[in-house]
């Protein structure tokens, strides 16, 4: 889609672009609110202000076209900035920029995975205000490409096979532009989609179509739908008449379809490489393993300090959505999830690898920040992932949010790691709204690097949960909250994943120094959590053991499932693996870099003296069968 | 002169700049965000005086005031009490309410002292018209 039929289907000035675009801006510091309103105009830029963010919840509700852009301010009274960003990136789907008097990387970090397409400092200059229209049309431009790139595909292959030569016109420069974008993301999508959306032709980019918000009961029909026609033969048509629903219209079922597809490839990659990693490390009780569950979230805290583990505490946490991830490392994994996933986040009481955890693989990116927004009596929220496994559905926008720079689809934090939360959210509403708290899955933190809403829960609970059962993940929001509790300490250090690269057995713990409190008593972690990062997670944890100190990729790749992949994840990198780290992956999984980072934090010093003990320990957890914690989902109701 | 007293002692920073950059197409503008400026400080600092007239002193919820302060602070570019606020949450993490006292002591004192500053800034500006800037000549 060109520039100017992106510009065309935006609302406000189309032509005079960005001069016009709509900013909502929310702040509940005056001072800075009139700041930023005088900014904003400054930059010709047509700005509404509230200092309340209930009030700027309400406006986008109640007018989804209104605004083309959020900025909003991190540390509010009435509500958490992270949240409200979750929020609006699941319902409405809209580009929003955090702003925050602290530049703590951590925060930064947890914008990342909340979705946020960009992180502001105070004091903000002019000249950072008027570059935030590249936002609004990136993401135009991926929400077009993504409808359009079986098109684009199709007219690509076309041109190419004809003789090698591109044509030098739209669809092929857009394929490449595309690809540059998302290049995984593309490569898969263009095998999948190829032939079935294919015939659809129209150039839904340029239309202003109204936005489907995919709720729950909608994602489970799809789901339903998709399974009942079978995984691969589900066309976008016939899912649509199965689904029988008024108004919607096949490009909204291909497009979400997509997503889906996508979701279930990363979720089935990510188990494979947790099988793998399991296999490898012969599970142990180990911190470790439950790093892998990256999924989540808070989870990692339990990661940290191997020492710490304290047995069987697979900790409600693992109820976390990213179930997914851990369930699969164990191959217990019931990645099952194929397709029926209705991923049920429900399950978060004892995700156990039944089958039913669909692996939220969350390619963190991109869900990250769908996952916070969703309450937990959603369950996984809107989003089920079906057939966790295999199809990280990753909330996150399929990608394409996780492309932005960080912003994770506007999808709530990590929490949603689960995949199998039907992101299937139109648009990148991948994030769930914020109704569902998702309680950081950890689990499915691992695909979801997104966001990871550790703060989003209630931290008690996630305390509560670990000393309750261990490794038993309360599935109500609670959990995440345990989940919070985890990743609490994980956010802190979320910013800084300190991989310790071949030091099996030290758990970076990320200078959380009450991370690591935190995991003695909370042990939530499940093994297989641990593993899974190292598998499918980890892999790209690993590889990408990016130090999120604080720096956080723009760009989440959502490749970075994709990565993990790649290459068998070294065991000991994954076990080095602090949480942090893997809540970082998790939620911007695709921003990590692959480089493997040493924590220059302190390290705590893992009991496991060797990669064996730490499999062994994992593999004892596995047969404890606390993997329920996995599916940290709490309370979720579906739907 | 006032306006180099104010930006070269150190008192206000880059941001008061900016402001004033802003005033071109708002003539009233800097003058519009001291005064918001202090209503919320001012509030927040009597708030933080009552806290710490608490005992035990709830430190986290001192920190919560400060970091409001120091937010606010940031969007006049008051950098010494800036400063103040920066010490005070050192203190306050460090469960030093010694610390913090003394701390805001001085904040209080900083805080006041830009406040006249201004005051005689704005007045002065009235009088000149906008011909020079505090920190930059325009």
């Amino acid at each position: 889609m060109t520039l100017e039929e992106i510009k065309g289907s935006l609302g406000g000035e189309n032509d005079k672009f960005p001069v016009g675009m709509r900013v909502l801006a929310v702040d509940d510091d005056r001072t800075w609110l009139r700041i930023l309103d005088e900014l904003l105009r400054k930059c010709h830029y047509q700005v509404t202000t509230t200092n309340h963010a209930k009030t700027a919840l309400k406006m986008l509700r109640e007018n989804k076209n209104r605004f083309d852009l959020v900025i909003s301010d991190v540390h509010m009274p009435d509500m958490d900035g992270f949240k409200l960003l979750e929020l609006v990136g699941l319902e409405m789907d809209l580009p929003v920029i955090m702003l925050s008097g602290n530049g703590d990387p951590k925060l930064v970090m947890k914008g990342i995975t909340h979705g946020a397409c960009d992180y502001l400092v105070k004091p903000v200059r002019i000249e950072e205000l008027s570059n935030i229209w590249q936002h609004v049309i990136r993401k135009k431009k991926f929400d077009s490409k993504n409808e359009n790139n079986s098109n684009i595909q199709d007219k690509g292959n076309q041109g190419n096979g004809g003789g090698g030569q591109p044509s030098p016109d739209g669809p092929d420069q857009n394929r490449k532009v595309n690809r540059k974008r998302k290049e995984e993301e593309e490569e898969e999508q263009e095998e999948e989609e190829g032939e079935e959306n294919g015939h659809e032709n129209e150039d839904p980019a340029t239309q202003k179509k109204p936005r489907v918000v995919w709720s729950i009961e909608l994602h489970r029909k799809f789901v339903a739908a998709v399974n009942q026609l079978g995984i691969d033969k589900a066309v976008p048509k016939r899912i649509l008449d199965m689904m029988n629903v008024e108004g919607l219209t096949r490009e909204n079922v291909a497009s979400h379809l997509q997503k889906y597809r996508l979701y279930l490839k990363r979720i089935s990659s990510v188990a494979t490489q947790q099988a793998n990693m399991v296999a490898a490390l012969g599970v142990k009780d180990s911190p470790y393993m439950r790093m892998s569950s990256l999924d989540g979230f808070g989870d990692f805290r339990s990661l940290a300090g191997p020492g710490r583990y304290s047995s069987s505490n697979i900790s409600p946490y693992q109820t976390g959505g990213m179930l997914g991830r851990l369930n699969s490392s164990a191959g217990m994994n019931h990645r099952s999830l194929s397709s029926s996933a209705l991923f049920q986040p429900n399950h978060a009481q004892n995700l156990t690898t039944t089958g039913k955890f669909q692996p939220v693989v969350w390619q963190s990116n991109q869900n990250a920040s769908l996952f916070q927004g969703i309450p937990t009596s959603l369950g996984l929220g809107p989003f089920q992932p079906g057939g966790a496994s295999g199809s990280p559905f990753t909330l996150h926008g399929n990608g394409q949010h996780v492309q932005d720079g960080g912003l994770f689809s506007t999808q709530p934090a990590f929490k949603v790691n689960s995949e199998p939360f039907n992101a299937g959210v139109t648009g990148s509403n991948e994030n769930w709204h914020s109704t569902v708290e998702l309680p950081n899955y950890s689990p499915n933190s691992l695909s979801l690097a997104g966001p990871f809403d550790h703060d989003r829960l209630p931290p008690n609970s996630m305390r509560s949960n670990n000393s309750a059962a261990g490794g038993h993940i309360q599935n109500s929001p609670l959990d995440f909250s345990s989940t919070n509790s985890i990743s609490a300490p994980l956010e802190d250090s979320r910013g800084e994943i300190h991989f310790q690269a071949g030091s099996v057995g030290n758990v970076v713990r990320n200078t959380n120094q009450e991370t690591a409190k935190r995991w003695d008593s909370n042990q939530i972690f499940s093994p297989f959590n641990s593993i899974v990062p190292a598998n499918g997670v980890v892999g790209p944890l690993s590889q990408s053991m990016v130090q999120n100190n604080g720096f956080f990729q723009r760009k989440t790749d959502p490749a970075l499932v994709s990565r993990s992949n790649s290459g068998p994840p070294t065991l000991v990198q994954h076990i080095g693996i602090e949480k942090s780290f893997i809540d970082t992956k998790i939620r911007s999984n695709e921003d990590y870099t692959s480089e493997q980072t040493k924590s220059p934090g302190s390290h705590v010093p893992c009991s496991y003296e060797s990669l064996d003990d730490i499999m062994n320990a994992m593999i004892k957890r596995e047969q404890e069968g606390s993997l329920d914690g996995d599916f940290g989902f709490g309370s979720y109701t579906f739907g | 002169m006032l306006h180099e007293n104010i930006c070269e002692k150190g008192f206000l920073d880059e941001q008061f700049v900016q402001l004033e950059e802003l005033q071109d197409d708002d003539p009233n503008f800097v003058e519009e965000i001291a005064t918001l400026f202090y209503r919320d400080s001012s509030r927040l600092i009597s708030n933080i005086e009552q806290a710490l007239e608490k005992s035990p002193l709830d430190f986290s919820k001192l920190d919560n005031y400060m970091h409001q302060l120091k937010g606010s602070t940031t969007s006049i570019g008051a950098r010494r009490v800036k400063n103040e606020c920066t010490q005070f949450t050192d203190y306050c993490n460090a469960g030093n309410g010694e610390g913090c006292k003394r701390t805001f002591q001085q904040l209080k004192k900083e805080h006041s002292t830009l406040k006249k500053k201004l005051e005689a800034y704005f007045q002065l500006a009235r009088q000149i018209g906008p011909v020079e800037t505090a920190c930059r000549p325009k």
